[in-house]
């Protein structure tokens, strides 16, 4: 007995964290509430602090920038904030599949580019000789082939050898810009403007047709469609089951005598068709154009979108309006103070770290040293 | 001959310049994923820390005034891109490893988050001071441009070799050093630990979470250091709004392409660097819309390598195990 | 050192571990001295592990105290452990996989002056020359057999000063050469005077390595005796106790016929092990074949080669179809392609959460699992999974808020019912069921007997590995006994005695030493 041990008591830590069993629905949402409502007051008291707007003012002049608050009748600027929420809506819907499964897909940008293109390549060789009844189906098919393409390629790599997808999709993406930048040159007009400009100005052959004389119609009217679709075939259909399962366990889904490999690349020809499907929407039905920048980094704002709806298509409408109403507003309270409108992203980013920061008291329960037993729920 | 000297004269440095924030960015990057996080607010991190450095150039210019110090402006400003781009990566830390929030998702909002404040002060700080016009720090920017003394002196070495600002040969020493700790340290090797399976490090009595938290912080403050870089020398003070680009996921890209090694990342940065420019450099006559094939390449080649690595399966030269997936020892 | 000290090196008093309602170790004493090999002998679930665990700081006893060198001790973290010199082995290695052997030897040491990995190499090299282990310090882990990476194990916790060893069935993954060489080194270092525990149920490594064995049956101390003055069946009968009469009713099998004959087959897994060597048996019909073993014996490999989920490098699975009397081979058929033949074989296996179940999932989705592609339709029927999650339910028993609620917020037991319900549902013509008793009070178990017995009577191939050998020898029609993956015995249920039993389980090579093939 040369050196004695230090004798120490066993004592708890002062904090102690386990996982939660569940919760119920409606307290996960109003903590996510209450996430959201904090994080709406830091993000107002940074663009006060920024633009000397009083508080409720802020969300006044946020509002402003989504709706004509002064002459209502004016709805137009109402009609370019849905139409903006559904080409958000329509990608994190696509993305949703793929998260189900545990897919990684950060590549929504580059393959909704990539429905761009092929709806691009449509209007402007065929926009003005084809029939529209031919047109738009065709031009729908191929755009979506576009998307699942650049889709099933990282997919079919993850399903044979197992390759990291996210990064392999982020990498897709810019290949995907690069041939648009390409493209531009290939397409420019006029000469040396190294722009598309916009295809066929006069004729609008290859336009997505008006509803109604409301040009923004089709395509609210096309994503709401493909929610419910989405919504369907998730919930309610085989394939979807599988995509639970796959993303659940592969164990148990080779267990069952499910393919996995199959129902990895499928669901990625999926995500990516609709994808493809809104890069169509994008180019045919509201630039008329293509460049580069086309999807403006939505198919990232997608996966966060996707995410905080927990991948539940009827409550990502409610998170794509409220991302699109913060950027918006957050975008034209930049505008009137003549400040730079990446005031947005800053806004969005909040919301983001919140709603990312409450999922832990949703899914861990906190207990102190001295109560005795958390409650169980 | 001499056509082609002088071409690799005006090339390779370009290169290199081009290089030296994807050094900076996946150095850092390395580092964070060495602990088993892989922080996709990489890009917006380094916007972080070029804004930040610029913002404190710009104090620093406007309140100094004739009493202007280069060496001081200089520190002031790397320790604000510092401190900017480790409060970024300690609200990624946070969230991932305190909150166990998913990765991917918390690395993409901090891009958003990032890039947003980049381009907002970048772009209205002027504004906010009302100064009007685009931000510009010149005169710090000078003291960051300075080249080694004798490099005009030495003919096409002192142009490959010494004229560069020192961030340059910071960012080579910051990636050997990295490189020396991760490979020959105690420190390193328990880093490495927490990476590759935190339950056998923790077993190991490594405290998993300080080195998650040390390595991402870190990792991120050098990143930052990557847009400090591309501001402060390679525009010489100027922000322009969106103008760093995808240099972050690249740099992110370049981890894969270097396999995790940060000394392989210094050659692979300056190949990157090469590639990225590469389409400026090259004469496609009438045939502009080749460049942009060309400047696929960077992103055509990572995409190959990480196919080829997933395919080799060398257990060298695969990610940290453990990378993405959060660590909480009482998981069932 | 190496003279014999009266003072034990450690001690247990009236230690008690109890998780929930479940007691793991009641009341047990236990003394280690220096220079002794002392074995714990005790069948799975006897708790010898939990009670290790408790040394080398992973679990913190309920009651009792723990005395080392005399003097009392806390141990209440792995450092702890270290503190005091006590080095446990896992059966479950922590190692790093990419690191060298000498890496993971020195990791989250705190080892003042420069981190010189040569000078490491060096030390290492020495403990293996001191205590005759074979072993390239700069190796890498992957790189490694099974055997070597133990090595690397205990020199770990040499190389950390341990003069105390706990080894959890260090020999369950050797073969019997490295068996061998293991035991030389354990007594080199009982020589050097230190005190080493091995928890064990082979009674002839028992037998030949250990100076005392301490023997736990069901979380209680039985008893401690002396190697030299004991016998083999002396210490099965301490180890498995008297035969417990359990009632369960036992038909005689009605016209059994050949349905699953098994040839032959071997499998072997990544680490290059044969977890199933030469493997040959036939399940009736109308008959319950029991299969019993030591955990890990190739039982979980044997099931999952039968439903399509392991790789076979050899035999054959040849299935008798009841209705056309076609046989088929199920040799390396996918699960998916085995159910396109036809065969209608449910399986409820071990890992129900990772495998049998979706624990996200509510219990009508996961009835679906099996029977979701019935139908042309792209759509799912949820009609005939909810009459099922119902009838489940009701039939079992199953305590749940609903039917709507994920599978994974239900208790263990109620978790298996919902499992073997659904397999049974399927109308199988064979059941291959993995330890569907485990974790259930009597009641519930005993529902589990009658549909295991009902499907019997209904002419299914009922196979079930079980772990109780008072419950195989009742339920039972025949009782095959697999050790290290391969068939040690085939014994009638109803002429058998547990100590037969368990003999033929701890026997963990076939004396007499038949060379295969």
């Amino acid at each position: 007995m040369s050196e004695k041990v230090v004798k120490k008591h066993h004592r708890e830590p002062l904090i102690h964290i386990t996982k939660r069993e569940s919760m119920a629905w409606w307290k996960a949402w109003s903590i996510r509430g209450v996430a959201i409502l904090l994080a709406l007051a830091v993000a107002g008291v940074i663009i006060m602090l920024v633009s000397d707007l009083n508080p409720v003012d802020v969300y006044v002049a946020m509002a402003g920038g989504n709706f004509n608050l002064e002459d209502p009748s004016q709805t137009r600027m109402m009609w370019v904030t849905f139409q903006k929420v559904a080409i958000l809506l329509c990608i994190s819907l696509a993305v949703t599949p793929a998260f189900k499964m545990k897919f990684w897909n950060c590549g929504a940008e580059g393959q909704t580019l990539m429905g761009c293109v092929a709806a691009a390549t449509f209007m402007i060789y065929c926009g003005d000789s084809m029939q529209p009844a031919l047109l738009f189906p065709l031009m729908l098919l191929v755009s979506m082939l576009a998307g699942a393409l650049w889709g099933v390629i990282p997919a079919v790599f993850k399903a044979y050898y197992n390759t990291n997808e996210t990064l392999f999709t982020l990498m897709m993406n810019y290949i995907a810009i690069s041939l648009v930048a390409f493209l531009e040159i290939v397409w420019e007009s006029p000469k040396n403007s190294a722009k598309v400009g916009v295809i066929n100005l006069f004729t609008k052959g290859g336009w997505l047709p008006e509803i109604n004389g409301n040009r923004y119609l089709p395509v609210i009217v096309t994503v709401l469609l493909v929610c419910i679709l989405i919504f369907i075939y998730l919930k309610y259909s085989k394939q979807g089951y599988e995509i639970s399962v796959v993303g659940e366990s592969q164990n148990t889904a080779r267990y069952v005598g499910i393919n996995v490999k199959k129902v990895i690349i499928r669901t990625m020809a999926v995500s990516g068709a609709i994808c493809g499907l809104a890069g169509m929407l994008l180019t045919s039905g509201i630039n008329h154009t293509i460049y580069p920048d086309a999807v403006e980094g939505q198919g990232f704002t997608a996966i966060l979108v996707s995410w905080l709806a927990s991948f539940n298509p009827i409550a990502m409408i409610f998170a794509a309006f409220l991302i699109i109403f913060l950027q918006r507003g957050a975008g034209a309270i930049a505008t009137n103070f003549g400040l730079d409108d990446s005031l947005a992203d800053i806004v969005t980013g909040i919301i983001l770290f919140f709603i990312i920061g409450c999922e832990f008291f949703i899914r861990y329960k906190i207990n102190f040293r001295h109560s005795k037993k958390g409650g169980v729920d | 001959m001499d056509a082609v000297v002088n071409w690799l004269l005006m090339f390779l440095p370009r290169a290199i310049r081009q290089g030296v924030p994807l050094l900076f960015g996946s150095t850092g990057e390395i580092l964070t994923e060495k602990s088993g996080h892989l922080n996709l607010g990489i890009p917006g991190i380094m916007y972080m820390g070029g804004v930040s450095g610029i913002i404190g150039a710009f104090f620093y210019e406007r309140f100094a005034g004739d009493a202007y110090i280069g060496w001081l402006a200089v520190l002031i400003t790397t320790l604000s891109a510092l401190l900017g781009a480790a409060v970024m990566a300690l609200i990624y830390s946070f969230l991932t490893v305190t909150l166990r929030a998913n990765q991917n998702v918390t690395g993409l909002a901090l891009t958003t988050f990032g890039m947003g404040v980049g381009n907002f002060f970048g772009g209205s700080l002027a504004q906010l001071f009302g100064e009007g016009g685009s931000l510009s720090v010149k005169r710090t920017s000078e003291v960051f441009c300075k080249t080694l003394p004798f490099a005009d002196d030495l003919g096409a070495v002192g142009t490959l070799l010494f004229d560069y600002g020192f961030l340059v040969y910071l960012s080579v020493a910051i990636a050997l050093v990295v490189a020396w700790f991760l490979k020959k340290t105690r420190a390193g090797l328990n880093l490495r630990s927490v990476g590759e399976d935190p339950a056998t490090a923790d077993a190991a009595g490594i405290n998993v979470t300080r080195h998650k938290y040390l390595s991402t912080v870190i990792g991120g403050a050098i990143a930052g250091l990557g847009g400090l870089y591309y501001i402060m020398d390679y525009t010489h003070g100027t922000w322009s709004d969106g103008g760093f680009g995808d240099r972050g996921w690249l740099a992110i890209a370049l981890v894969i392409f270097a396999l995790w090694k940060p000394a392989s990342a210094i050659w692979g940065s300056f190949l990157f660097g090469g590639l990225y420019v590469l389409p400026a450099y090259l004469n496609f006559g009438d045939n502009r819309s080749m460049q942009y094939l060309v400047s696929m390449l960077p992103y055509v080649v990572t995409l190959v390598v990480l196919i080829i690595t997933s395919m080799r399966k060398k257990r060298e030269h695969q990610p940290p195990a453990s990378l993405g997936l959060p660590y909480f020892r009482e998981e069932r | 050192m190496s003279e014999y000290t009266p003072v034990p090196a450690i001690e247990l008093r009236g230690i008690t571990k109890r998780f929930g309602s479940v007691t793991a170790n009641k009341n047990v004493d236990l003394t280690a001295y220096r220079g002794e090999i002392l074995s714990i002998l005790g069948e799975n679930g006897s708790g010898k592990t939990t009670l290790m665990n408790m040394i080398s700081g992973i679990y913190f006893p309920d009651e009792g105290e723990i005395f080392i060198d005399g003097e009392p001790a806390v141990i209440s973290s792995p450092k702890d452990a270290f503190d005091y010199k006590i080095g446990m082995i896992h059966q479950h290695f922590k190692l790093v996989d990419v690191f060298s052997a000498t890496e993971n030897i020195v990791l989250g040491l705190n080892e003042g002056g420069k981190y010189d990995l040569k000078t490491a190499n060096a030390q290492v090299q020495e403990i293996c020359e001191r205590y005759g282990f074979d072993i390239d310090p700069t190796k890498k882990i992957y790189t490694m057999s099974v055997s070597e990476k133990q090595t690397v194990e205990i020199i770990k916790v040499l190389y950390r000063g341990a003069d105390i060893l706990i080894l959890d069935e260090p020999t369950a993954v050797l073969t019997p050469q490295e068996t061998q060489k293991l035991f030389t080194i354990l007594r080199r270092m009982r020589d050097d005077g230190k005190a080493i525990i091995i928890i064990t149920h082979k009674l002839h490594e028992v037998l030949s390595l250990s100076d005392r064995v301490s023997v736990l049956r069901k979380g209680e101390y039985v008893g401690t005796v002396n190697t030299a003055e004991t016998t083999e069946s002396e210490l099965t009968e301490m180890m498995v106790g008297q035969k417990i009469e359990l009632n369960i009713d036992r038909s005689d099998p009605q016209d059994p016929v050949d349905r699953l004959v098994v040839k032959d087959i071997t499998c072997v897994n990544r680490q290059g092990v044969r977890v199933l060597d030469d493997v040959t048996f036939t399940a009736r019909s109308g008959e319950i074949l029991g299969i019993a073993g030591i955990a890990g014996s190739g039982q979980r490999e044997l099931l999952e080669a039968i439903a399509g989920l392991q790789h076979l490098t050899e035999g054959d699975i040849y299935y008798h179809d009841p209705k056309t009397g076609e046989v088929e081979d199920l040799r390396n058929k996918t699960p998916l392609q085995i159910r396109e033949l036809g065969v209608r074989l449910s399986f409820v296996p071990e890992d129900r959460l990772g495998m049998g179940l979706v624990g996200n999932m509510d219990i009508i989705d996961n009835m679906m699992l099996r029977s979701y592609r019935k139908g042309h339709s792209a759509f799912l029927q949820r009609k005939a999974p909810r009459d099922l999650a119902d009838k489940i339910i009701d039939d079992l028993q199953v305590v749940t808020p609903s039917a709507h609620t994920p599978v994974r917020r239900l208790s263990g037991g109620n978790v298996r019912k919902v499992l073997v319900g659904r397999e049974i549902a399927a109308a199988p013509t064979v059941l291959m069921a993995a330890y569907p008793v485990r974790g259930l009070d009597i009641n519930s178990s005993y529902t589990i007997y009658n549909l295991l017995n009902q499907q019997k009577q209904n002419g299914v191939a009922v196979i079930f590995v079980g772990e109780d050998l008072d419950v195989l020898l009742e339920l039972c029609d025949r009782i095959l006994v697999i050790g290290s993956g391969k068939i040690t015995g085939l014994v009638d249920a109803r002429t058998t005695t547990k100590e037969e039993i368990g003999l033929l389980m701890t026997k963990s090579d076939v004396s007499g030493g038949e060379p295969n093939e």
